[in-house]
């Protein structure tokens, strides 16, 4: 008795009941089919929050003026503000040799206006090393420079978001626009960076520092210092060499009692990174169960064609049909269901990710297609194997009674 | 020469308690290669339970059977397969055919039980329905079949293995007197090739066939005679 002679009985019982086992390798499908599915758009949620976070560049430091925590305000002695000097303090190849560039940044809140159109944004006020501490790349025109800064001049860098809401299709160089009043001369845009459903990166305006501070805000305390590191590895480096040096100069004397935090992106996309795995291993989760129930209709339908064909087991071994033979005969027929039924499912999975689901492209995970299939096969296997070895330990006599 | 079917104070009861039913009490019985023995008895006499433990699809409660020489009593089920396989063939009354399976796939069974090629094994199969005046139907389904064909294709698929021992448990019972006729003649040409036969059967004219008749009552051999010197 050979393999593929079996592997042939069990096809032709297949075939025998065409209905009945479509709808059961229907259930292998839609399990196969959702794992993947599921696991896809966790991970595509995953890459699109951590493609826009790195859109910030991830070797960047943000040191913002102040504590988020209240309760430590009573034993602050002092709460020094944040400025320029502290921004130049950090650039200092002894104490800091991680740090490349540390960039001063202030934001007002306005609305800019341009004959007619008006958009409320916030305008950057900050230094030309912004834009590749910031990785925002020039697209026409030029960036800001030493001189804007130096004589204060009008001069802004518009985003693609802030572009297309005050000019539409009209060229925005050299074009005066109005912003909290003052009017600036676009100079220069940024490429368009793509938003991320909560964070449009385009959605900026970015003057020089000192005109910013004039026209603007008024010269307090920094919003933040974007900091360069030399790479996104050194960034931990930096951060506690930013620390000290900012320790040093604010007179923090504990933890409690600093007035400025430091928000690293390296840091950012591991923590989102970790929220997103949880959540995607709970929509995986979602789908297993899927799959299980999958499993239990293959068990199911063994169960009743066993029952169906008890005679006929009957029959094969009254003219002497072994134990092994029997139950090969059926687990094949439980394996070809699942492997077809999975194969089907994985196909689904990879036309059904080509589509964009609320906003996420979903990223098929290669072990999640893998994984869905060898365990749909694997549950067929351990599913079928019930019945077919009920079947199989039959004695022909009582097989050949059953009605 | 060892008989064929050696059967020492063989019993069967079914069930238990109230229910027990005693279906055979002692049956001393051996047959001889080449026998033709024609099995009788009122209904309910034992003559099926006596069938299932000669062609080893049952047990005996008790008692000794030895099929050529062979202690079947001793074997575990996977010898017993193979005992079936090569040293039986079985007929039943209701043909016992597989479904939505060509009569020639059904008489190849056998043999692919017993790991014989393909090619050979068709072979084989196709002069077994030959024999039996089926070689124009052999790729009709079971139900594209008369009665009387189907149980020839059974008797194609008892005899293609070549087993020792054919054994056909009333095997005209489902049949009309033309198919009847056909099936007794090729069990007459079977024996008169040299092949051992147990038959059960009510009618008398088939017994007639036989060259040995025995008659069971209430689970004991009541008769045994022959018919012809
Ligand atoms: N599986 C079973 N469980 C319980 N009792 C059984 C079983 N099979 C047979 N019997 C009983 O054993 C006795 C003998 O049955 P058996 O089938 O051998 O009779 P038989 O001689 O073949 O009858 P028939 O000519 O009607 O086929 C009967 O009384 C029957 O009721
Ligand atoms: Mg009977």
């Amino acid at each position: 008795m050979n393999v593929l002679e079996t592997i042939r009985i069990g096809l032709q019982g297949i075939a025998a009941n065409k209905l009945r086992s479509g709808l059961t390798m229907l259930g292998i499908l839609i399990g196969v089919a959702s794992v993947i599915v599921l696991m896809a758009i966790g991970n595509g949620a995953s890459v699109a929050v951590t493609a826009s976070i790195e859109s910030l560049g991830t070797n960047t430091l943000t040191v913002r003026h102040g504590t988020f925590g209240g309760e430590n305000d009573t034993t602050r002695t002092q709460f020094k503000d944040l400025t320029v000097d502290d921004a130049v303090a950090l650039v200092d190849p002894v104490l800091a040799p991680d740090v490349v560039s540390a960039t001063p940044v202030v934001t007002a809140a306005t609305t800019c206006t341009f004959e007619g159109a008006s958009y409320s944004t916030s305008v950057t006020g900050t230094w030309p090393s912004y834009f590749e501490a910031s990785n925002s790349p020039i697209g026409t025109g030029t960036p800001l420079t030493a001189d804007d800064v130096l004589n204060s001049r009008r001069s802004i860098v518009l985003g693609q978001t802030v572009i297309s809401e005050l000019f539409g299709d009209t060229d925005p160089l050299d074009r005066t626009v109005t912003c909290g009043g003052v009017p600036f001369i676009v100079v220069g845009t940024i490429e368009e960076k793509g938003s991320s459903g909560f964070l449009d990166a385009d959605d900026v305006a970015i003057a020089p520092l000192s005109t910013v501070q004039s026209k603007l805000t008024g010269y307090g305390s920094l919003d933040s210092i974007l900091v360069q590191a030399s790479s996104s590895e050194a960034s931990t480096a930096a951060e506690s060499e930013v620390t000290s040096i900012l320790d040093q100069r604010h007179g923090t004397t504990s933890e409690d009692n600093r007035d400025f935090q430091i928000l690293n992106q390296a840091a950012l996309i591991s923590t989102v990174q970790d929220t997103i795995g949880i959540f995607t291993v709970l929509l995986g989760a979602v789908a297993a169960i899927s799959l299980l129930v999958g499993g239990i209709g293959i068990t199911n339908i063994m169960l009743v064609t066993v029952t169906e064909r008890t005679r006929e087991i009957g029959i094969r071994k009254a003219i002497g049909a072994r134990k092994s033979a029997i139950l090969t005969q059926f687990l094949i027929e439980a394996m070809v269901l699942s492997v077809i039924g999975g194969g089907l499912g994985v196909l689904l999975a990879l036309l059904a990710t080509r589509i964009t689901i609320a906003d996420v492209t979903p990223v098929i995970v290669p072990s999640s297609v893998i994984g869905a299939f060898v365990v749909s096969v694997s549950i067929g296997l351990f599913f079928g194997s019930y019945p077919a070895n009920r079947a199989a330990s039959l004695r022909p006599i009582e097989a050949l009674r059953h009605e | 020469m060892t008989p064929v079917i050696d059967l020492q104070s063989i019993t069967k009861v079914y069930g238990a308690g109230d229910t027990e039913v005693q279906a055979l009490r002692g049956i001393d019985l051996s047959i001889a290669r080449g026998d033709y023995v024609a099995i009788m008895g009122a209904s309910g006499s034992g003559k099926s339970t006596l069938m299932n433990i000669v062609g080893a699809l049952d047990a005996a409660t008790s008692g000794h059977y030895a099929l050529d020489g062979i202690d079947i009593d001793d074997l575990d089920e996977s010898a017993l397969s193979i005992v079936r396989n090569r040293k039986i063939g079985f007929i039943f009354q209701s043909f016992n055919l597989i479904p939505r399976t060509s009569a020639l796939s059904n008489v190849e069974l056998p043999l692919v039980y017993r790991g014989v090629r393909r090619r050979e094994r068709r072979a084989r199969a196709i002069t077994a329905l030959e024999s039996v005046g089926l070689g124009d139907r052999m790729h009709h389904m079971p139900n594209e079949l008369s009665g009387g064909q189907q149980q020839r294709v059974a008797v194609a698929r008892a005899l293609v293995a070549e087993p020792s021992l054919l054994l056909a448990d009333e095997p005209t019972g489902n049949l009309d007197s033309r198919s009847t006729a056909d099936v007794l003649d090729l069990m007459g040409r079977l024996h008169d090739q040299g092949r051992t036969i147990v038959m059960i059967t009510h009618e008398d004219d088939v017994a007639a066939q036989a060259g040995r008749v025995v008659t069971l009552v209430d689970g004991q051999i009541s008769e045994d005679r022959r018919n012809r010197p």
